[in-house]
């Protein structure tokens, strides 16, 4: 039986949610671990928090945050952002984070994979890849970008989907940076062609609108687990509303 | 939300096994919440006082049961065993409490519950990495867990077409077959989640709090 996996993402910085996260009844809307508690009451399965602050310091506070989720919120939680080496790893992972998710610096050095997945399992090492569209520029018509969609780096992104997980990824988050933030449903060509070459979990990511997209991104996609930030963050709808949302498109959910 | 916490000194002393692989702090930190004492360690001391023992798990079997003997913790995780304090395996803790595992087929488990641990079904995804409902007996361990959802994330779990490692099965879920979530030896305090509890929210929670029970009654009796 596959499950579908509903996942709310937060970006922190410094320690702290960041970017608008907009519910009435917070007490502080930018402390991760109540609103962690809220996901996690409202039936999230996961959480992803990307640090998207940039300084050494920064880091440190992204540890201590991880040690107050896990001290209080009892679901799997992701970290990534800026981490670089396997030391950044371990330090997020024995403050209680599950799993670390790298992005530029795989791409950067793609042995950093492998390095993670054997010194802690393959279970907690996510690659993260943000793809945009530029036919002709790869094979697939799909460009591994990184810098935050900002720089393309002319790989493929089907190529390297299929080669991070032969690396040791246990799971991919895919991000489409065209749909991102346009609320317009997920890439579904680019999430079904990843889909369709690798073995370990896909998460589809990037231009949830509303709901209603989510279960493309499984149906249409091939994707295992649907990551969503917007819809969420400002109230629109909470994860109890797409779990009944992918249930009326056919497919099984924990119920919240 | 959080559970009082005022009469900490009469809660069981547990002890978290540390053999220095993986998120071993998510286990301890949801024995802490549910108020009871939880310590990371390796000190056969600390072990042998403990009022019940926990053996958390991430990662590959071999890589873990290499670890174990590493730390010292092998000998004596099978003292725990011998010594009868309940003694609860999650995940690859739950794997090596077996007698082996087709991950690393040389590799000796603890031979703590019979049988062993075999890949799941290539017909579905491995890993399972995904909340999963429980069906359970009636066992104490379980109390109240069946129909709940609980996390998991594995790739292997103990043989369930063996009728020996059924007979130990007190929990299940279904991943292209029948996949022994818990397991609960007939003779000895010996328990398993294949599953996080510690990752499984109010459900998980749940479970860690029935084990603190059987705990907390060994501590009553050592009290007596």
């Amino acid at each position: 039986m596959q499950v579908v996996r509903v996942i709310p993402c937060l970006d922190v910085a410094d320690g702290r949610v960041v970017k608008g996260v907009n519910f009435v009844d917070l007490r502080d809307a930018g402390d991760p671990v109540e609103l962690a508690a809220v996901y996690n009451e409202q039936g999230a399965d996961e959480l992803v928090f990307l640090d998207i602050g940039a300084t050494h310091e920064g880091r440190d506070t992204t540890v201590a945050m991880a040690a107050a989720v896990a001290e209080q919120v009892f679901i799997p939680f992701t970290i990534g952002g800026g981490i670089r080496s396997v030391d950044d790893a371990r330090k997020l992972l024995r403050a209680g984070a599950d799993k670390v998710s790298i992005n530029s610096a795989a791409v950067a050095r793609p042995e950093l994979v492998t390095e993670i997945a054997e010194e802690f399992g393959s279970q907690c090492c996510v690659v993260a890849i943000d793809g945009r569209r530029s036919p002709g520029a790869t094979d697939s018509g799909y460009e591994v970008f990184v810098a935050g969609g900002r720089t393309g780096t002319g790989q493929d992104v089907v190529g390297w989907a299929s080669r991070v997980a032969e690396l040791g990824a246990g799971e991919i988050l895919l991000t489409s940076m065209d749909r991102d933030g346009t609320g317009d449903g997920f890439d579904h060509a680019m999430t079904q062609a990843v889909t369709d070459v690798v073995n370990v979990p896909v998460i589809a990511s990037g231009g949830v609108g509303s709901v209603a997209d989510l279960a493309g991104g499984v149906v249409k996609g091939g994707a295992d687990a649907v990551l969503a930030a917007t819809i969420f963050h400002f109230g629109h709808a909470s994860v109890a509303d797409a779990k009944t949302a992918l249930q009326s498109a056919g497919l099984t959910v924990r119920p919240g | 939300m959080k559970p009082d916490t005022t009469n900490v000194a009469s809660e069981p002393r547990l002890a978290v096994l540390d053999y220095g692989i993986g998120n071993l702090r998510s286990a301890q930190k949801a024995l802490e919440y549910l108020g009871a004492e939880a310590q990371l360690t390796a000190d056969p001391d600390v072990i042998e006082q403990a009022d019940g023992v926990v053996l958390p798990g991430v990662g590959a079997f071999g890589a873990s049961i290499e670890a174990l003997h590493r730390t010292g913790l092998f000998e004596a995780a099978i003292e725990v065993a011998e010594r009868q304090q309940p003694f609860l395996g999650i995940c690859v803790g739950m794997q090596m409490m077996y007698e082996g595992s087709d991950e690393s087929p040389e590799t000796v488990g603890l031979g703590l519950l019979p049988g062993r641990v075999t890949w799941l079904s290539e017909s579905v995804k491995r890993p399972q990495m995904q909340w999963n409902q429980l069906s359970c007996t009636d066992h104490q361990l379980v109390k109240g867990l069946d129909g709940e959802w609980v996390y998991f994330v594995h790739s292997l779990s103990p043989d369930s077409s063996d009728p020996q490692v059924m007979e130990n099965a007190i929990a299940t879920a279904n991943y292209g077959g029948t996949v022994v979530a818990a397991s609960a030896s007939k003779t000895q305090p010996i328990y398993a989640t294949q599953f996080h509890p510690e990752k499984s929210a109010k459900s998980g929670l749940a479970l860690l709090a029935n084990f603190i029970d059987s705990c907390r009654q060994e501590h009553a009796n050592s009290e007596v």
